[in-house]
């Protein structure tokens, strides 16, 4: 259980009649970014809080950081970015991170360091003296990161961090991710966004009808989820044909071949095939498929996210 | 620590909110209007050929309204600031962020209890002793058992507001605003009930009054409190909007502080079991 931030065995939850969450089953690796994909409705949001012991499980168990969700002393490791982050509006900046730095049991010195320094970060500084009622819903976003942030967490839950941000502000919680992953951190991201994901996740779930139905790895190229963009010169048919034999397709437009093998050990086969073929290879790049490609082979039927 | 942080933050809260301020002034405003009216009842007094005993009684009444009209805006006052702190959390999702920090539930609910609290000692001590200070600086006149008229004012406003939150941990913030109140309304038509049966000597009306009394007893509080204050003579009167006619028992105070535990009890465990 301790080398994995999060863990979770056949994870329920029924209200009444309706399954938010159905035998919910995820290994979440220390230090990894780890990103929650699925429809709205599929149980994202209801996974987190049973993670995070604000919603109770109807059955099934979990592991947060090795303890159970409802522990809380293990809380004060983990950070936590609700969607659409709201709070007592009458706070300023500051004494929102403070108030918030206080509640994990944070010393005075270190927390006024600590504020201060995370204003920064998120772009607030000039703003901190002003009270929430003021902000508009990026600045709310911002500070809402930045209070899960505050007691720098081992683990840290971003419920849709991005949502109401500018491209700015996209970019900063994409770096704010990133220094996340470097200091060691476990973020655990709950995204539609699957560009933003694409670019900041290790490591994917696809949850549908809060199920798990597929975990891909983002850092590595998987079988059948690599297609090959060749640019060659003197291309013959029979060459092209002869791609068969480790290709499920071909695609040859003039000097551009597209390919997809079948397996990546394949790709040295088919570059010594052309080029035994009398080819002119120039290019022979390797191109995974988007996320949002992955997404729609996975839950095809659902067109909007 | 948690339980503290979350106490100052509520106090916090009502005062940046301005509505213990604004609770202040309605309540210096009302003061001033009490003070008054009682200068004018006295000079008035003076002017006539009233036996200086029965002026004192009469005086006496006047300062019972001036508890009353307190304990009705302590009351008043607890159920307005506390009816939204746990539903309204909770609706607006801020609670997600408190719940999530290394705090015990217990200690959210039990911090924002202690709040609200210090507010009604505040705001009784203020109130309770300008009309205290008023009725003796103006017509010499003071309550006979101050201390537990205050006692119970006081554990009337935290028997509503550990309601208030019970009620809170279920219902969205305008519900629990009518439940809070519509019991309030009960308990106080109760007592009128139980007034007018011992009054007309109408046992069964008494049993009414009371059964009303057991589902909310605070009326029963500031009929005890009201019957504490008052010279022996008042209480003999037999009928009057702060008269006597069947006085809540020492029973039914135990019941309301028994009431008022349990209450907080049901808060915290439903608040603990409940999802957020």
């Amino acid at each position: 259980m301790q080398s994995f931030a999060v863990q979770t065995q056949d994870l329920r939850k029924v209200y009444g009649s309706k399954v938010a969450v159905r035998n919910l089953s995820l290994a979440v690796r220390r230090g990894e970014i780890f990103g929650f994909l699925g429809p709205n409705g599929a149980g994202k949001s209801t996974s987190i809080k049973m993670l995070l012991g604000l919603v109770k499980p109807s059955g099934g168990r979990a592991h947060v950081l090795g303890a159970p969700p409802n522990d809380v002393s293990v809380r004060r490791k983990i950070g936590f970015l609700p969607e659409d982050f709201r709070f007592y509006e009458w706070l300023t900046a500051t004494e929102l991170l403070e108030l918030h730095g206080r509640l994990c049991g944070m010393e005075k010195a270190i927390l006024r360091k600590r504020a201060s320094v995370l204003l920064e970060t998120v772009g607030l500084a000039p703003h901190r003296g002003k009270r929430l009622r003021e902000f508009s819903k990026g600045m709310l976003q911002r500070i809402g990161l930045a209070q899960a942030l505050i007691h720098e967490p081992e683990l840290i839950f971003l419920d849709e961090p991005t949502s109401g941000l500018d491209p700015m502000g996209r970019r900063l919680v994409r770096d704010v991710i990133r220094a996340q992953r470097e200091r060691g951190a476990t973020v655990f991201l709950n995204s539609h966004l699957l560009s933003e994901v694409e670019i900041t996740c290790d490591q994917v779930a696809f949850i549908k009808d809060g199920e798990v139905v597929a975990t891909r790895n983002l850092r590595t190229q998987s079988d059948g989820e690599v297609r090959v963009s060749v640019r060659a010169r003197k291309l013959s048919g029979e060459a092209v044909a002869g791609l068969a034999r480790w290709c499920t397709s071909t695609h040859l437009d003039g000097e551009q071949l597209l390919v997809m093998p079948r397996s990546v050990s394949d790709f040295p086969d088919i570059l010594r095939h052309l080029i035994a073929s009398g080819a002119d290879v120039y290019e022979f790049t390797p191109e995974r498929l988007s996320l949002e490609d992955l997404f729609m082979r996975i839950m095809p039927e659902d067109r909007g996210l | 620590m948690g339980l503290w942080i979350m106490a100052c933050v509520t106090f916090r809260e009502a005062a940046r909110k301005k509505i213990l301020w604004i609770g202040f002034l309605a309540g210096i405003a009302f003061l001033t209007l009490f003070g008054t009216g009682m200068y004018f009842q006295v000079k008035d007094f003076n002017t006539r050929t009233i036996p200086p005993f029965i002026r004192y009684q009469a005086v006496g009444g006047i300062l019972q309204v001036g508890f009353y009209a307190v304990d009705s805006l302590a009351v008043l006052m607890t159920v307005l600031t506390s009816v939204d702190t746990i539903s309204g959390e909770i609706n607006s999702g801020t609670i997600h962020a408190i719940a999530t920090k290394p705090v015990h539930r217990w200690q959210v609910l039990i911090g924002k209890w202690v709040g609200f609290v210090g507010m009604a000692v505040g705001y009784i001590t203020v109130m309770f002793g300008g009309v205290f200070v008023l009725g003796y600086w103006i017509a010499g006149v003071v309550p006979q058992n101050p201390i537990r008229g205050a006692l119970l004012i006081f554990l009337e406003c935290i028997l509503v507001l550990s309601v208030s939150l019970a009620s809170g941990t279920w219902f969205s913030t305008l519900t629990n605003g009518v439940i809070v109140l519509g019991l309030h309304g009960l308990a106080f038509l109760g007592g009128w009930i139980e007034q007018i049966g011992g009054f007309t000597h109408s046992p069964r009306l008494v049993t009414v009054g009371i059964v009303s009394s057991l589902i909310l007893p605070s009326e029963s509080l500031w009929r005890r409190a009201v019957f504490e204050m008052q010279s022996s003579v008042t209480r003999s009167l037999p009928f009057g909007p702060f008269s006597n006619a069947s006085v809540p028992s020492t029973a039914m105070i135990v019941y309301a502080g028994v009431y008022t535990l349990v209450a907080l009890v049901i808060a915290i465990y439903h608040f603990d079991q409940r999802d957020l």
